[in-house]
């Protein structure tokens, strides 16, 4: 298990290293000074020179790019070209705000869709198991704005129950950032929710047909003790692959949701700093969120090896 | 079986029929068992057995129904009707199953010592879960695990075949219930382990006074456990009697085709095996043959099968059509530790023989015996380690892909899994005339038809059989198939990997005797690999046995089975059991 643990540990390092080159090289290769945007069109040749020393951006590639990516993993993302501000504390407080609203949103569809999954699976012949698997195919049509401009329209504008938009630390009010947190959450996870009930409710599916489900019939557990028993730790190992999967693309998903409620998360971070043309901007946003996806993955990894013994060493 | 019909009986059903909502699967059964009774539930694919089994249990899969009545010592009313809380109490304490396949029985994510416990816990027939773990430790051991504390923590992936068997059979009887129901327990296992496992259950449920219900379609498994048989034929029981009494004089003629069928001592005129056709002629096995009787019966039987063949005494000096010497094949593992040097599986082991024109050779061996990967090497699919292997002429040890042409067409496979092994959406003449593909050939399409009627005719399957896709035949058709597919291009040597061990017994006797004939007309030089000795003892006439990557002892066909030198064949002959065998020791 150490050994494994090691394995992925090297693993994460090399790709991460490997993406910090193919994004700092793409970035390199989109056409534009940095200097000249900043300055707009009518800069003079002598305040170019001193901008581009100001940015660095006048050094060798090389070394450009080791001052980059070296700062990286202390938190040190360098100065935006653009709004001439230290990128860090800015990414540092989107992060939180990204990783709230996503991790809330997964453990809500995870409520969601594991009940539902199993109750549609095992219910599957009967109507009322047919029903919640044909309302989980409709959810997963629907887009996610749609989801959040409804959940506004009736929740925000008809009711008046919650807040439609804004975003409050939940360290400063707690109440507050409850209220303004239910309908963003809500609008990611009946998708998501969606989604993954498809997943756990064909994974408890292949697990019922299983030989030791009937073994553990056949010792005198009822149907439902030997499905949550014996089944869905089995069902659980397909689920939190598809889980880890949809984690990763939720961070990016969110940008939708983050504008439709007007939250300051990475995403809509993401957006400005594209608009802006604000190169390092991007260039930083863009490895920490690879650097998510790639601790979930580890984070995955390693429960796997826990959920499942025959993965582990020795097997 | 002569019990007074007044005494308690362990389980009584009568009229039992099972259907779904279209179809009738099993009419009528009656059983009747008093406790400690061991009786045989003997039946073919599709027969219904397992069906019934099911029934018993209380166990039918959604959209199934049974009718009748089921009677449990013990518990009042008619069990057809009883729900599954009812059930729930019934399972596992006073009736329960073994199953076929233990790896996929036992659940991959539990340790083996809680599984068993948990039969416990959940009828709480013992006072604490700690009870519960201590005695599932002991009947690990009752069981004859080797290190019982310890396959108690392993989880089913870390033991044997055998061995999980084993802990299934520990779960069963952890509860002592009064009725023992097994669904083909050895049938997944290696012949050797089969017999300990047999050996086993039969002595567990005499210690334990067990009534067993025994659900097989190996007829010598029957004999060797069962005191009463039940044969199932189409959802229907056509013969019911004691062992002995239904295997040496049975009435049905369906009992005495399944009997002719499974008899690979037997066999007729031509020196072939009896089929569910010609079993009219079939004598069937007299009760208590006396052992030296039964050799010289068996003597003679092989000399008999010989004799229809022409023997082939080779000119000395030629060239054999198969020489293999020295051969080494080792896979590497992946490395369990980082720095550590990456382990290897040495799956051949210095294997050195010859085959001659017209042979018939098998090869014998247990899982994992390396057998396949001798196979694949000849076959030209896998390249040897080390060594030299040649075949018809061409060195296969190191050849390139193309080198490789000719001997394709000079050896060709029969795959064990007929279902596999042909290409589900290619209708059956382009599955047979595929190997005329071959590069470098030139084919035209009337030619190659008229190839494909006349091999379709040459295995017995109509014409009109070309035009048809694969799934539209039975197991015993597509095994046709794939036998006429390996001879359209006239190979010298056909290789055989295991090709009746996923047939059931009559279809069985069938396709060996197709083999047979077309090995003889052909003038094929036929290499038989078999985890059955039975059958390689039928069709063969040198043997080689392999264990462990190596061969361990090789020789005539007889000289082997009747005289066998080294231990591992000895052991492996000895647990191989024959219908005759079987009832003879009862």
């Amino acid at each position: 298990m150490g050994i494994r643990l090691l394995i992925n540990l090297v693993r994460f390092v090399v790709t991460y290293v490997i993406a910090t080159v193919a994004v700092f090289l793409f970035m390199r290769a989109i056409p534009g000074d940095p200097a000249q945007i900043a300055l707009g069109v009518n800069a003079t040749p002598e305040l170019l020179a001193k901008t581009r020393a100001e940015f660095g951006t006048d050094r060798p590639l090389l070394v450009q790019y080791f001052d980059w990516a070296l700062g990286l993993p202390f938190g040190d993302f360098g100065t935006s070209y653009i709004t001439r501000q230290d990128i860090s504390p800015l990414i540092i407080d989107r992060v939180q705000v990204s990783l709230i609203l996503v991790i809330l949103a997964m453990i809500v569809a995870l409520a969601i869709a594991i009940p539902f999954g199993t109750y549609a699976a095992v219910k599957h012949r009967n109507p009322s198991g047919i029903v919640v698997s044909g309302i989980s195919q409709i959810g997963v049509a629907i887009p996610n704005f749609l989801a959040g401009i409804l959940l506004v329209v009736v929740f925000a504008v008809g009711l008046g129950w919650l807040p439609a938009n804004g975003w409050t630390p939940p360290g400063e009010d707690f109440a507050d950032f409850a209220s303004r947190v239910i309908l963003p959450v809500l609008a990611l996870a009946s998708v998501q929710g969606a989604i993954l009930t498809r997943y756990v409710r064909s994974a408890v599916m292949e697990v019922m047909s299983e030989d030791y489900l009937r073994t553990a019939r056949s010792k005198g557990l009822g149907k439902l003790e030997s499905l949550i028993k014996h089944g869905l730790r089995n069902a659980s190992i397909p689920v939190l692959t598809v889980t880890s999967v949809q984690l990763a693309a939720l961070i990016i998903g969110a940008v939708v949701i983050e504008r439709v409620f007007v939250i300051p998360g990475l995403g809509s971070m993401l957006l400005d700093a594209v608009g802006n043309r604000d190169l390092l901007t991007v260039q930083s946003v863009v490895m920490v969120l690879v650097a998510i996806t790639l601790i979930i993955n580890l984070m995955v990894d390693v429960l796997y090896t826990v959920l499942d013994p025959r993965i582990r060493k020795g097997a | 079986m002569d019990a007074p019909h007044n005494a308690p009986a362990l389980i009584e059903v009568k009229n039992l029929s099972i259907s779904t909502k279209t179809r009738s699967l099993v009419s009528n059964f009656n059983l009747r068992m008093q406790p400690g009774d061991r009786v045989g539930l003997i039946g073919e694919s599709g027969s219904g057995k397992s069906m019934t089994a099911s029934a018993l249990m209380g166990l039918l899969p959604e959209g199934v129904s049974a009718t009748g009545s089921i009677h449990l010592a013990g518990h009042a009313g008619n069990l057809v009707d009883a729900s599954d809380k009812q059930w729930q109490k019934i399972r596992g304490k006073d009736m329960t199953m073994v199953f076929q396949e233990p790896l996929t029985a036992l659940n991959p994510l539990m340790k083996v010592g809680p599984q068993v416990a948990e039969i416990m816990t959940s009828h709480k027939s013992v006072p604490s879960k700690s009870a519960a773990r201590s005695k599932a430790v002991e009947m690990l051991e009752s069981v004859k695990l080797p290190d019982p504390q310890r396959a108690a923590r392993a989880y089913p992936h870390q033991l044997s075949g055998g061995q999980r068997q084993r802990a299934m059979l520990a779960m069963a009887l952890a509860n002592k219930p009064g009725l023992l129901l097994c669904d083909e327990p050895t049938t997944a296992l290696d012949v050797t382990v089969q017999r300990q496992v047999l050996d086993l259950i039969l002595e567990s449920v005499t210690e334990l006074g067990t009534g067993l219900l025994f659900i097989t379609h190996d007829l010598s498994v029957v004999a060797n456990v069962c005191d009463r048989v039940l044969v199932m034929n189409n959802g229907q029981v056509v013969e019911e009697g004691s062992t002995v009494e239904v295997f040496t004089n049975p009435q049905h003629p369906y009992t005495r085709g399944l009997l002719a069928a499974s008899d690979l001592n037997a066999t007729d005129e031509k020196g072939r095996l009896f089929t569910v056709a010609s079993a009219a002629a079939y004598v069937p096995p007299t009760e208590n043959e006396p052992e030296p009787e039964d050799l010289a019966q068996l003597a003679a039987v092989s000399a008999e099968a010989t004799a229809g063949r022409p023997v082939l005494p080779l000119p000395a000096g030629d060239e054999p059509v198969i020489s293999v010497e020295d051969l080494h094949r080792r896979y590497p593992v992946a490395r369990s530790t980082l720095f550590g040097k990456p382990s290897e599986v040495h799956a051949l082991r210095g294997v050195s023989f010859e085959v001659a024109a017209g042979q018939r050779f098998g090869v014998v061996g247990e899982s994992g015996s390396g057998k396949s990967t001798l196979l694949r090497i000849l076959a030209g699919l896998d390249q040897p380690t080390s060594g030299s292997v040649k075949v018809a002429g061409n060195q296969i040890s190191g050849a390139k892909e193309r080198d490789l042409i000719q001997l394709r067409q000079q050896l060709q496979i029969v795959f064990q899994d007929p279902m596999g092994s042909l290409d589900p959406r290619m209708r059956v003449r382009d599955i047979i005339a595929e190997p005329l593909l071959a590069p470098g050939q030139k084919v035209d399409s009337a030619k190659q038809r008229k190839l494909v009627a006349e091999m379709l005719g040459a295995v017995g399957l109509p014409r009109d059989a070309a035009e048809r896709f694969p799934h539209q035949f039975s197991g015993g058709q597509r095994q046709r198939i794939s036998i006429a597919r390996a001879l359209i291009c006239e190979p010298r040597v056909l290789v055989a990997d295991e090709p009746v061990s996923a047939l059931d017994v009559s279809v069985r006797a069938q396709v060996l005797n197709l083999l047979s004939d077309l090995v003889d007309d052909y003038q094929l030089t036929l290499v038989f690999v078999s985890h059955d000795l039975g059958v390689v003892r039928h069709l063969c006439d040198n043997v080689v046995v392999m264990n462990n990557g190596q061969i361990v002892e090789s020789g005539s066909t007889e000289q082997i089975y009747d005289n066998p030198q080294h231990d591992y064949t000895r052991t492996l002959v000895n647990s191989s059991m024959s219908l005759r065998n079987e009832l003879s020791l009862r």
